[in-house]
């Protein structure tokens, strides 16, 4: 695992591990009450989360958080109880508060200052819930170290009853023992140690708690010398005798040096399961000495104002302050369905991600190996048929079947990323004053955890941008017709080898003549340029490009799509843009499913050996003479079925040579974007269609528009991994738009 | 004296410090994710004593308590309550299941070791 040899910083990272899981399960129970399908399982889903995350905050002493888990437990128990319907007003709060919980919990594990002004408002909120009990729950103690004994609730409980003076053997009508933190220093014998008289008598329920006399006796023996005479004036005859009953009580001498409630705190555990006295022999010199049958039975922790052996008080109910946790009796049979679906979960080991990306690096060897293995055999000349030939097939198929599981080892569902985009679409929304609804869709579709981490930022601009610009106001939306609380629907699928995710508002769409107008305003584009609607659409990822007319507080902090653009470009993705007006604007974002190995075409342009993404290509043609037709010079197309396909010379592209004359034999690629466009690349040669393992260009490298990654080739040579759509974006535009436009603007 | 202790706790978080609390002093730990994880764990086991959390999905401690105590096999095994609050009800619904002792949730781990030697001898 961790080099960190400290195991309490293991257990606080693991502990901040499941936290987020926790926060998940939290936000998905407050999900599931706010689409009204809760039950009573589902709250206590929802307390249990934070309620574990109360209690491993205590054991780090995570202060704050364990104050502010407290005060929404506290909330969420009565919702339990059934003492608070969860109204929307209710939820809301709730959901922010579990969003202020997630902000303390990452707070806590940087060990940064608390917003104390934010949780002190939220508490407020909180507490409103509570209504008259508010505060009444106290807060734990100050002392949030480890003490066992120290977390004192202050629970004002007048509830006095006799201690087990009852002989029926009817639990339930026990009064609750005192507090056993009812002690305090000020009742706590202020002597240290000296000579005491101790008499235990067993209860009848004592054996049913497992405790056992034997052993408290022995434990005693620790504190000092000790004298025991036991009592079996209780004892009935062998016929009688119930051996699930004690029947024999202790009067002991101890002389100690420890003080009265240390010698008490042996018996916390039995504390009205039995009678006790424990009293100093030197103070009861003053007493007349007592025979034990009339001793009168008293519990050594007991506040003075609760010692009232004498009178039976019926049972009192637990005081409304006090919350009664609703068990989940095991032997119901009337289960919601929801918790018959709450199979145990997985068993799920922990890898450090260290260890992981070693295994993927060595599954690449293992790739690049196989390669090489494979370029020897096929020139060492042996038959297709031979051992060695099919042996490496087997080894390729297992290769293959390796390297998938592996990532699969780094996938992860995209659910805690979407998670995170519905706060900000409640944050956003209520900052700009608009009734926005998320839907997600497919969150459990598995992606790279890389990949996953660095979609947070430009989704979250993207999101913030739909709730911004791409939504009306209500009175807008209701004016055009629509319902005044708008959607925002954001999706995740796999298709062919890749996972699309989609940001979709069904707002007013893009303002086409507006963005025109302001990218000319900016002189970003000339004024006569003639633009299709795809090619406006895209002038928001120019950079400097902003529409909001007055800069709000969620966009226009100088962060633009093309931000955006560059980020998932950087992960091997694109980005591309739909819009209707009236209807919404949807942004789909492609992204490979895994950033360490991708299934490529190598292939040979001017004597140099590049891979292209084998799913970007949808077949492979050989021209003849008249195939390609001219629109206007340097731009080219051919007729593929009833089509015309741009043509782009790959070595001219890349700057490897001029551009062809002839295409005469020339082997094209016909390639496949996204959003279905295609375009034929021409190449000198393919060479061979085999996995490649993804070799990211540091950043010191100049990020060349069309050159994605590097790999290594089975030879030990070194292959650049083209991504087209760069070349076919700076191709086209430069054939589209007037020179005027930075060619860099449009490529990353 | 090692003790052979099975812990039972929803809390990834809580079992770890459990462990961390017991093995250093020599004991044998069993872990379960909550009380019908438990339950499972527990057969064929005799540990010398339990313990375990409240609040748990699938069973909470309570019914825990008592799907261990419905067995005579484990009719006076001490079962010792992790609770993170030290409200008398909820010790006393504890102890009314059948649970011998409680802990307050944060656990100092002498204490918790001291606790258990205590009751399990």
């Amino acid at each position: 695992m961790s080099t960190d040899n400290d195991p309490m910083a293991e257990i606080r990272a693991s502990f901040f591990i499941e936290c987020e899981e926790l926060l998940e399960a939290l936000q998905d129970g407050l999900q599931i009450i706010e689409d009204g399908a809760d039950d009573a399982e589902t709250i206590n889903i929802v307390f249990r989360a934070v309620h574990s995350i109360k209690g491993g905050a205590g054991a780090f002493g995570l202060e704050g958080l364990v104050r502010f888990a407290h005060r929404y437990e506290t909330v969420l128990d009565e919702v339990r109880a059934g003492r608070l319907d969860v109204g929307p007003d209710a939820l809301k709060v709730f959901f922010q508060a579990a969003d202020h919980l997630s902000d303390l919990v990452r707070i806590s594990r940087e060990d940064a200052p608390l917003p104390t002004e934010t949780t002190t408002e939220l508490l407020g909120a909180l507490d409103a819930f509570l209504g008259d009990n508010a505060g009444a729950e106290g807060e734990p103690d100050e002392d949030i170290d480890f003490q066992p004994m120290g977390l004192s609730f202050d629970l004002d409980l007048d509830d006095s009853g006799d201690d087990a003076a009852d002989t029926e053997l009817n639990l339930d009508d026990l009064p609750p023992p005192p507090a056993f933190d009812a002690y305090d220093e000020a009742t706590a014998a202020e002597m240290t140690g000296g000579a005491y008289e101790i008499t235990f008598i067993p209860g009848p329920e004592l054996f049913d708690t497992g405790n056992e006399p034997a052993l408290l006796l022995r434990n005693l023996q620790t504190l000092g010398d000790m004298t025991v005479r036991c009592n079996l004036f209780d004892l009935p005859p062998l016929t009688k005798l119930v051996p699930e009953i004690p029947h024999i009580g202790w009067t002991i001498t101890l002389t100690t040096t420890v003080e009265e409630n240390e010698i008490a705190s042996i018996f916390e555990f039995v504390e009205g399961l039995c009678t006790l006295k424990i009293s100093s022999v030197d103070a009861r010199a003053d007493d007349p000495p007592s025979s034990i049958a009339d001793q009168i039975p008293v519990a050594a922790l007991k506040k003075p104002s609760t010692d009232m052996p004498e009178t039976i008080d019926p049972p009192q109910a637990a005081p409304p302050t006090a919350p009664e946790p609703t068990p989940i009796a095991a032997t119901t049979n009337d289960k919601p369905a929801k918790q018959a679906a709450s199979a145990p979960a997985k068993s799920v080991v922990r890898v450090d991600l260290d260890r992981i990306e070693r295994l993927v690096n060595l599954v690449g060897e293992l790739v690049i190996n196989q390669a090489m293995l494979s370029q020897s055999l096929e020139k060492s000349g042996l038959s297709p048929h031979s051992d060695a030939i099919s042996g490496l097939e087997d080894f390729q198929r297992l290769t293959r079947d390796i390297q998938d599981s592996v990532m699969m080892i780094r996938a992860q569902p995209v659910k805690s990323l979407f998670q995170r985009m519905s706060r900000i679409v409640r944050e956003s929304s209520a900052a700009v004053g608009k009734d926005v609804r998320l839907q997600t869709v497919g969150e459990a579709t598995e992606v790279d955890k890389t990949v996953i981490e660095r979609l947070a930022d430009p989704l979250t601009h993207m999101i913030r941008n739909a709730v911004d610009h791409g939504l009306e106001r209500p009175d807008d939306r209701i004016a055009a017709g629509k319902e005044p609380q708008g959607k925002v629907r954001l999706s995740a699928a796999h298709r062919s080898g890749r996972v699309v995710i989609e940001i979709a508002d069904d707002g007013a769409g893009i303002n086409r003549a507006r963005v025109l107008q302001i990218a000319i305003d900016k002189g970003l584009i000339p004024a006569d340029a003639s633009l299709s609607d795809t090619e406006i659409d895209n002038l928001l990822f120019l950079p400097g490009f902003s529409t909001a007319a007055v800069v709000s507080d969620l966009s226009g902090r100088g962060v633009g799509m093309d931000v955006v653009r560059t980020a998932i470009q950087a992960l091997g993705g694109r980005i591309t843009i739909t819009s209707n007006p009236g209807e919404g604007t949807t942004f789909s974002i492609s992204l490979p499913l895994t950033l360490a190995v991708l299934d490529g075409m190598v292939i040979e342009v001017a004597g140099e050996t590049l891979v292209l993404p084998l799913n970007l290509v949808v077949e492979t043609l050989t021209l003849k003479k008249g195939d390609v037709q001219m629109v206007r010079p340097g731009r080219n197309v051919i007729e593929v079925r009833s089509g015309f396909v741009p043509l782009f010379d790959l070595g001219e592209a890349l700057g490897y040579r001029p551009p062809l004359e002839k295409f005469d034999g020339a082997v094209i690629l016909l390639i496949a974007h996204e959003d279905e466009s295609c375009a034929a690349l021409v190449i000198d040669n393919i060479i061979d269609q085999r996995q490649v393992v993804i070799k990211g260009l540091d950043e010191s490298f100049y990020r060349a528009p069309g050159i994605a990654a590097a790999t290594i080739l089975g030879d030990g040579q070194i292959a650049l991994i083209l991504d087209p759509s760069d070349i076919i974006a700076k191709a086209g535009t430069a054939v589209n738009m007037p020179n005027t436009v930075p060619a860099q603007g449009l490529s990353a | 004296m090692s003790l052979e202790i099975l812990a039972v706790d929803d809390s990834r978080t809580m079992r770890d410090m459990i462990k961390l609390a017991l093995l250093p002093a020599g004991f044998t730990v069993h872990t379960a994710d909550d009380g019908v994880h438990g339950i499972e764990v527990l057969d064929g086991l005799e540990p010398d004593a339990i313990i375990t959390d409240i609040n748990m999905p699938r069973m909470d401690g309570f019914g825990f308590i008592d799907a261990v105590r419905d067995q005579d096999k484990y009719r006076s095994t001490p079962i010792l309550v992790l609770t993170t609050e030290a409200a008398p009800e909820l010790k006393q619904r504890a102890r009314a299941a059948g649970a011998t002792g409680w802990i307050v949730k944060p656990f100092d781990p002498a204490k918790l070791v001291k606790a258990l030697q205590m009751v399990a001898g």
